[in-house]
């Protein structure tokens, strides 16, 4: 079984600066990280293919500096890796990205299985996991905390929903993303450090994975953010103390007063 | 810290044992600490990391370290935890033998599996009448036929009752005293080899100290390591050898708590002012750490000369582990006291660190054993 892992570097922080005039983030100075939720994705991959054998592919867009990304990814037992990286990317929306990745993977061609995480932890978009899927024209499962059994060219997974969870059951070729419940993401060793420190990362071009010019990059990307902000937390509940009757009696007082 | 001019490959095991500290260990050290239950889990991070085989040959699966890579791995895992960080070390001390002493044979059989960090092993010498007097030894391997006959018992044993493999010294002879003593491996589940009493420690509480009873153990005579009458001097080879992971160790729990102490002295605030920009505390913080990186200059160069196998190392392992043992007692003991109060309770990590420092300056031969080893070659090197 084939499987190809989706990674998105991102900076090693849950407070990401915004630059306040072009709306991106700004990475100078911040330590690059695998998303810890693609970390997840990579140990779901590796497991199915200690369970199916196969190979694992990682896959990531970005800088040249995302290569770093890559070598970790193998370091944890990746077989290889793939860095799709071109100035025409930049400034890639959602839309873009997912086309450019779907490029990029019917150039690997031979798969039975996409795997991402659930979203990125800077942007938060959670949509270029499920994006690529619609542009490959696969079927996708998404939120997936566990991977029940793979059989005859099917897989069966658990979904996480909000009210619970959906077993559902799909042919391969598929892709999942994952959530943080599925697995406990290994450490490296050191033979795999080792390896990945000599490994051949392949480096594809716009041109290498044939992209039209008009669907990658700032062209490619319909989305225009206006302003990011952090949304203000949610205020705490409150809570009526004291015996039943009273406390009752105080609940009805307050919601009166928001319904006037 | 000094930069020692680690290759790359020694800085990736640092680094990933820095990694295994921090994410797997620091999170459950003071749980390990109160329920004294060995950390199985955190040996298969290790082991998965492929950090039990660094100081092993690459043909029996390790990779070709020395007691350097052993000591950079144990000091990160000490500022962590020190007692989880001897059960792995305590490990290559049983190794050592059979890697000084052992046949190709015996390195094929058992070399691989330590290394894959599979089975854990460990080192019986001391008895309750034999500690610093490591002559003084009652454990008896009688030969009969094609197998040696073992009666009794050794204490004090890191990792007993947990490990696989133990090397065992015994007398083989006990009209030649020192010289009539033998090194054998012995595997757990051997009919007649039993564990006795696991003691209740100060420090290294995650760690298994336990009792080894031989009651007419019979075992296969090429588990003989090296020839008869030589146990005694391959253990002090051995412990030449491990001296230097001691010193790391005891680098490492002065480190952490080193850290904590600098940690707290910023954070804490007494007459409106964080304690660390008193003087008072900025010397003793800078002490601390002069001879932190002291000892930890002692030790590596001493583990260098060690994995270079230069001649007659005991003398610098020694001086590397009693310095630097004495040094992590000290610096434990001011972290403590910049910590005051909060230093004392076991809610915060300082106390244990203290605990932990002082069985370095005790076992692998107490600092006053060191003290003699050194003492010895001083006054043989200036009769030469």
């Amino acid at each position: 079984m084939n499987i190809i892992i989706c990674v998105k570097q991102v900076p090693d922080t849950s407070e990401v600066r915004i630059d306040p005039v072009t709306n991106n983030l700004v990475r100078d100075g911040v330590k690059s990280i695998v998303n810890p939720f693609d970390m997840y994705a990579i140990e779901e991959g590796l497991r199915l293919k200690e369970k199916f054998g196969g190979k694992v592919t990682v896959l990531t867009m970005g800088p040249p500096q995302a290569e770093a990304a890559l070598r970790e990814a193998i370091s944890l037992g990746c077989d290889e890796a793939v860095l799709v990286s071109d100035r025409a990317f930049a400034g890639s929306d959602t839309l873009a990205t997912s086309y450019t990745l779907s490029k990029a993977i019917e150039k690997i061609k031979d798969y039975d299985l996409i795997i991402c995480g659930k979203q990125a932890i800077d942007g938060d978009t959670a949509q270029v996991g499920p994006g690529i899927a619609a542009t490959l024209d696969i079927p996708q499962i998404n939120y997936v905390r566990k991977v029940e059994e793979i059989k005859d060219q099917t897989i069966t997974a658990e979904r996480v929903t909000e009210e619970g969870y959906e077993v559902i059951q799909s042919t391969l070729p598929c892709l999942l993303t994952v959530v943080k419940e599925i697995n406990n993401p290994r450490l490296p060793s050191l033979k795999g450090k080792m390896k990945a420190k000599s490994a051949v990362i392949q480096v594809w071009s716009a041109a290498d994975i044939a992209a039209a010019e008009d669907r990658i990059g700032l062209k490619g990307s319909p989305t225009w953010v206006l302003n990011i902000f952090t949304p203000p937390p949610k205020p705490r509940g409150k809570i009526f103390e004291g015996e039943a009757q009273n406390s009752v009696n105080q609940l009805v007082e307050s919601l009166k007063g928001i319904i006037h | 810290m000094i930069d020692y001019l680690l290759t790359e490959e020694q800085i990736m095991i640092r680094d990933l044992a820095r990694q295994i500290t921090d994410e797997k260990i620091r999170p459950v050290a003071a749980e390990y600490d109160r329920t004294e239950k060995f950390p199985w889990g955190i040996m298969k991070d290790i082991a998965q990391a492929d950090l039990f085989g660094v100081y092993i040959e690459e043909k029996y699966g390790g990779l070709g370290g020395g007691i350097l890579e052993l000591c950079l791995a144990t000091e990160e895992f000490s500022k962590g935890c020190a007692g989880i960080a001897i059960c792995y070390s305590a490990s290559a001390l049983g190794t050592y033998p059979i890697i000084l002493a052992g046949n190709e044979e015996q390195k094929k059989k058992y070399l691989p599996s330590i290394a894959k960090g599979e089975k854990l092993a460990a080192f019986g010498l001391t008895e309750p009448a034999a500690g610093s007097d490591a002559s003084a030894l009652q454990t008896t391997a009688e030969k009969k036929g094609d197998h040696y006959v073992l009666n009794g018992l050794k204490h004090f044993i890191t990792n007993g009752g947990d490990a696989d493999i133990y090397t065992v010294i015994a007398m083989t002879d006990k009209s030649r005293g020192a010289r009539g003593a033998s090194l054998f491996v012995v595997e757990k589940g051997t009919p007649g080899f039993t564990f006795g009493k696991k003691e209740d420690k100060m420090g290294i509480r995650a760690s298994s100290t336990c009792e080894l009873v031989f009651n007419n153990c019979k075992i296969p005579a090429e588990n003989l390591l090296g020839r008869e009458g030589m146990g005694f001097i391959s253990a002090m080879r051995t412990f030449d050898m491990s001296r230097p992971g001691i010193g790391a160790q005891a680098v490492g729990i002065a480190q952490g708590a080193l850290d904590e102490a600098i940690k707290f002295a910023k954070q804490r605030k007494q007459f409106d002012k964080p304690i660390s920009s008193f003087q008072g505390i900025q010397w003793m913080l800078a002490d601390m750490a002069t001879q932190t990186e002291a000892a930890r200059a002692l030790v590596y160069a001493s583990a260098r000369e060690v994995g270079a196998g230069v001649k007659d190392v005991g003398v610098h392992s020694a001086m590397a582990k009693m310095y630097a043992s004495d040094v992590a007692m000290k610096v434990t003991t001011d972290a403590v006291q910049i910590c005051g109060g909060y230093g004392y309770m076991k809610e915060y990590p300082v106390e244990k660190y203290m605990r932990d420092a002082k069985i370095t300056q005790i076992y692998e031969g107490t600092n006053q054993i060191q003290r003699n080893i050194i003492g010895m070659g001083l006054i043989r090197e200036s009769s030469k």
